[in-house]
C-alpha cells in the first residue's frame, strides 16, 4: 500500500486514459472538448512511458516522452486551426450539429 | 516512503479528479482551467519520480502554450456556455451506454494487462547502463538526445514547423476593403507616377485630383 510501484503508475494512467477516451465518446458539446480529451490520452501515454523510464532505469522513455510531447503540440494547434476554420464557415462547432460528412 | 506515497495518491487524486472535471464540465473555460490543474499535477508525479527535465518541460509546453491555445480559441469562438450536457442529453442518447461500455472494457483490459506483466529478469541487466549516475536528469537526456535521437530531434523540429506554416494557412483569410502593404508595387514605383510638376498660374491655383 505505501510502496508505490510501477502498477501505481500505470494504474493511473489506465484511469486517466479510459477518462480521455469517456470524454471522446460522451461529448455533447462541441469540437474543443473531445481535443482536451485527446490531449488526456497522450497524456497518459506520457505517465506510462516515464515511469516505465523510471522503474526500468532505461531513458529512451522520456526521450520519446518528448517526443510525443512535440507532437501533441503540433496536433493541438493543427486542430485549433481547422476548428476556428470551421466556425468560420458553419458558424458552430457543436458536435450534434456537425454533419456535413452525414456520419 | 510514506512521504512518496501520499504525495502520490494526493497527486493522483488531484489528477483523476481534474480528468472527470475536464469532461463533465458544463463551461468549456472551467474545462481548460481543469487541464491546466491536471497537467500540473501530473507534472508533479513527474518530478516527485526522478524526471525533472519532463515536468518542468510539461509545464512549459503544456500550460504555458498548449492550455493557453486552447484558451484563446475558446474565448475566441463565443462557445463558452452549451446547453446540454453529456450525460443529459435526450434524443441522441442511444450511443452513451455504448460508449460508457466501450470504454469500462478499456480499462479493465488496461488493468488485466498491468495484473498480468511482470519483469523479465533480465531485463533490467542490459538497460542498467544507459542511465548515468553521477549527473542530473537533464545532463543525461541532453547527452542521449543530441547523439543517438538527433535525427529524430531534427524531424520534430521539422514536424513543429510544418504545424506552424499549417496552422498559419489553415486560418489565414485575404478580406475585401482591408488596406494591406504590397511591398512589390511600393518598391516598383516610379518617379513619374509619384511626382508630378505643375506649372502654378498666379491668383488661380491648382486642381488636385487624386
Amino acid at each position: 500500500m505505501f510502496e508505490v510501484s510501477l502498477g501505481h503508475y500505470l494504474t493511473l494512467g489506465a484511469i486517466i486514459f479510459t477518462i480521455g477516451v469517456i470524454g471522446i465518446f460522451l461529448n455533447r458539446k462541441n469540437v474543443i472538448v473531445i481535443l482536451m480529451s485527446i490531449e488526456l490520452i497522450l497524456l497518459a501515454v506520457n505517465i506510462n512511458l516515464v515511469s516505465f523510464s523510471i522503474f526500468l532505469q532505461d531513458l529512451s522513455g522520456q526521450i520519446f516522452t518528448l517526443f510525443i510531447l512535440t507532437v501533441a503540440a503540433a496536433e493541438a494547434a493543427i486542430g485549433l486551426a481547422i476548428i476556428v476554420v470551421y466556425y468560420r464557415n458553419a458558424g458552430t462547432i457543436r458536435v450534434e450539429e456537425i454533419e456535413n460528412l452525414k456520419g | 516512503m510514506l512521504a512518496h506515497a501520499i504525495f502520490f495518491y494526493f497527486f493522483s487524486f488531484v489528477a483523476i479528479i481534474s480528468a472527470i472535471m475536464v469532461t463533465a464540465s458544463k463551461n468549456t473555460v472551467h474545462s481548460v482551467f481543469f487541464l491546466i490543474l491536471d497537467f500540473i499535477s501530473i507534472s508533479c508525479l513527474f518530478i516527485m519520480i526522478g524526471a525533472e527535465f519532463l515536468g518542468m518541460i510539461m509545464l512549459i509546453v503544456y500550460v504555458g502554450a498548449v492550455a493557453v491555445l486552447f484558451l484563446f480559441v475558446v474565448m475566441m469562438l463565443n462557445v463558452a456556455l452549451q446547453k446540454n450536457q453529456w450525460f443529459k442529453s435526450s434524443e441522441t442518447s442511444t450511443h452513451i451506454p455504448v460508449g460508457l461500455i466501450v470504454s469500462l472494457i478499456i480499462f479493465f483490459e488496461l488493468i488485466i494487462v498491468i495484473g498480468g506483466w511482470k519483469y523479465k529478469p533480465d531485463i533490467i541487466k542490459n538497460f542498467s547502463d544507459s542511465l548515468i549516475s553521477n549527473s542530473t536528469n537533464t545532463h543525461t537526456i541532453g547527452s542521449v538526445l543530441y547523439t543517438e535521437y538527433v535525427h529524430l530531434f531534427q524531424i520534430s523540429g521539422m514536424i513543429l514547423l510544418v504545424a506552424m506554416i499549417g496552422a498559419i494557412v489553415l486560418t489565414f483569410r485575404k478580406r475585401e476593403g482591408v488596406k494591406r502593404q504590397n511591398y512589390f508595387s511600393q518598391i516598383s514605383r516610379e518617379k513619374n507616377q509619384g511626382v508630378e510638376l505643375v506649372e502654378v498660374k498666379s491668383n488661380e491655383g491648382v486642381k488636385i485630383d487624386v
